[in-house]
């Protein structure tokens, strides 16, 4: 009965479904004109792109630039393994500081649990921008300037915070039963936290995991902006600018160079966007 | 008591690893902001106690304009994701065929490396041979070619507008989830009683997405506030000032011209606005959890 009267209420009158594809196609054009105009670009020759009037498809269009842009910039494959480099060694730190610390927060009852749920929470409202003078100095003390250090140690600390929430918020769904019955055996708390808390957590884990990759891939921007010169260590958002010649920028192969990069990003999102959609608002619900 | 004691320690040592992390990058960094905003820290060696001095600096109609204007951005910019998002999310709700890829093909613009979806919209504001001016000028709406961000006026939205198609992903998606988890028998009990779906949208569905849509600005707040990437790339505060908001005029005293100190008094000032947002955003969630717990 309920899943009829359900059926009912959500069929559409035929003018309803035309409004409602009409909005989520003026809807998806906002979203994607960008990846759209970008990838028309890529496939431009220079001389079209710089000619007025403005023409919106490839006039003799190809795949050259996706060639040609290895030869202009050849590290842009380093930019891509410095990416992911960064982004997987930062993945695996996270999760070592964050599981055992989500752990703490989803069970047990210590003073000072709430202060300090709220210190780690207090950290996502400062973006590296705020704080970038003192770890700028941080980072020269320390000798960590222009490594990959500088671009993987504080990209981290502003991970910590939204995987320690998404992740204690799943281990508190795992029931307590489980855990009491370990200790009756005679297990100890760490011993528990092995062999039965982590297996049991492992989905959650891998969905912070994967959410906490996909941040690190898509948001190191601005400390390796101001934290590294060196050629060799720069992900690919900085490599990019390689692109942007002295006269004018290479915009064919800019764009070209861009899908290569985010191709990897674009192959996750497909395969994993049910985990992604609950990982990713979930932690945006603070 | 003894095997509480050992529980406690237990948890303390599961929290120490992730704890000392963060106090090191940044709780102290943030203790450094404060103290170095008293110095005229900069590239040279010696550094010296200037007490107010870097705040007295700062305070000037210059100043004034940049936290005005700063404020004006982000009010808008969150103002357009929250209208856009709550459109994209009930439409992305509708049972329709092709919903699922509707979602995913709302993801990449969070997804994808910022900078990628900036420079996009770099090449697009372009004046001569960018796509909006050229598109623009061929259906008759100006006369010759717009250079969007060769103009304060022009450069301020538009900066705004790529803040804002970054942000509405995650707008959309989170409300859309909210939606979802509406209660579907307050929508069969109000169709039974022949409610029409405007109706029920504008009296069950908007009225229950409040909290979500409240705690959804706030958190874009304090995100957009901190905005970086977009207005560095896309005209590095200018042309002559007009996109300069606190975050990026910090960055260029500080990284730009080496004054740390200086640019520390501004970092303060930055974190003494984002706490005062963080006060309403926590206060407001714990009321909003109250409510519905009652």
């Amino acid at each position: 009965m309920s899943t009829n009267k359900h059926a009912m209420i959500n069929r559409y009158k035929w003018y309803e479904i035309i409004g409602i594809y009409c909005g989520i196609a003026v809807f998806l054009t906002f979203v994607l004109a960008p990846f759209v105009e970008g990838f028309l670009v890529s496939l431009k020759p220079l001389s079209q792109l710089f000619s007025s009037p403005y023409r919106f498809w490839p006039e003799n269009g190809s795949f050259e630039a996706y060639r040609t842009m290895w030869e202009h910039v050849p590290g842009f494959g380093r930019y891509i393994f410095n990416s992911f480099f960064i982004s997987i060694t930062a993945t695996i730190v996270v999760l070592l500081l964050v599981v055992p610390a989500a752990y703490a927060f989803a069970r047990f009852e210590f003073k000072g649990r709430g202060v300090l749920l709220g210190v780690f929470l207090a950290v996502n409202m400062f973006s590296g921008a705020v704080l970038l003078i003192p770890i700028f100095r941080l980072m020269r003390v320390s000798g960590m300037l222009n490594t990959y250090f500088a671009l993987i140690v504080p990209l981290i600390a502003f991970l910590i915070p939204t995987a320690i929430w998404l992740l204690r918020t799943y281990m508190m769904r795992i029931p307590r039963e489980l855990e009491e019955a370990a200790y009756v055996d005679g297990a100890s708390h760490f011993y528990t936290f092995r062999r039965v808390i982590l297996p049991l957590a492992m989905p959650g884990i891998s969905v912070v995991g994967i959410t906490t990759f996909i941040t690190a891939y898509a948001q190191h921007f601005i400390f390796a902006l101001t934290f590294n010169s060196k050629t060799e260590y720069m992900p690919l958002p900085i490599g990019l600018f390689a692109y942007f010649g002295r006269q004018e920028v290479v915009w064919n192969e800019l764009m070209a160079a861009s899908f290569v990069g985010i191709a990897p990003a674009m192959i996750v999102i497909f395969f994993l966007q049910r985990y992604l959609v609950s990982g990713l608002t979930a932690g945006a619900v603070k | 008591m003894e095997a509480k004691r050992q529980t406690v320690i237990f948890a303390w040592c599961l929290l120490l690893p992730a704890t000392i992390y963060i106090a090191i990058i940044v709780a102290y960094p943030l203790v450094d902001t404060f103290i170095l905003s008293f110095t005229d820290a900069s590239l040279k060696r010696v550094t010296n106690w200037v007490g107010w001095e870097n705040y007295n600096k700062i305070f000037n109609a210059t100043f004034a304009d940049v936290i005005v204007r700063t404020f004006v951005w982000t009010f808008f910019s969150v103002l357009f994701k929250m209208i856009i998002g709550t459109f994209g999310a009930s439409l992305l709700n509708s049972a329709v065929p092709g919903r699922t890829l509707f979602r995913i093909l709302t993801m990449p613009p969070w997804i994808v490396p910022m900078a990628i979806g900036i420079f996009m919209w770099g090449w697009m504001y372009n004046g001569q041979f960018g796509m909006i001016s050229g598109m623009l000028q061929r259906f008759g709406l100006v006369d010759g070619p717009v250079a969007f961000l060769a103009y304060g006026s022009t450069a301020f939205w538009a900066t705004i507008f790529t803040d804002v198609w970054i942000g509405v992903p995650m707008v959309t998606l989170y409300l859309l989830a909210a939606i979802q988890s509406i209660p579907q028998d307050l929508h069969e009990a109000a169709w039974t009683d022949g409610a029409g779906r405007f109706y029920r949208f504008r009296r069950i569905t908007l009225p229950l997405l409040m909290p979500a849509m409240i705690t959804m600005s706030m958190i874009s707040l304090i995100s957009t506030f901190n905005s970086f990437d977009i207005i560095w790339i896309l005209t590095r505060g200018g042309p002559s000032g007009s996109t300069t908001t606190m975050i990026i005029d910090t960055y260029k005293t500080a990284i730009g011209s080496y004054k740390y100190g200086e640019g520390a008094a501004r970092a303060v000032l930055i974190c003494i606005f984002l706490s005062i947002f963080s006060y309403f955003y926590f206060r407001v969630t714990s009321r909003l959890s109250q409510e519905q717990s009652r």
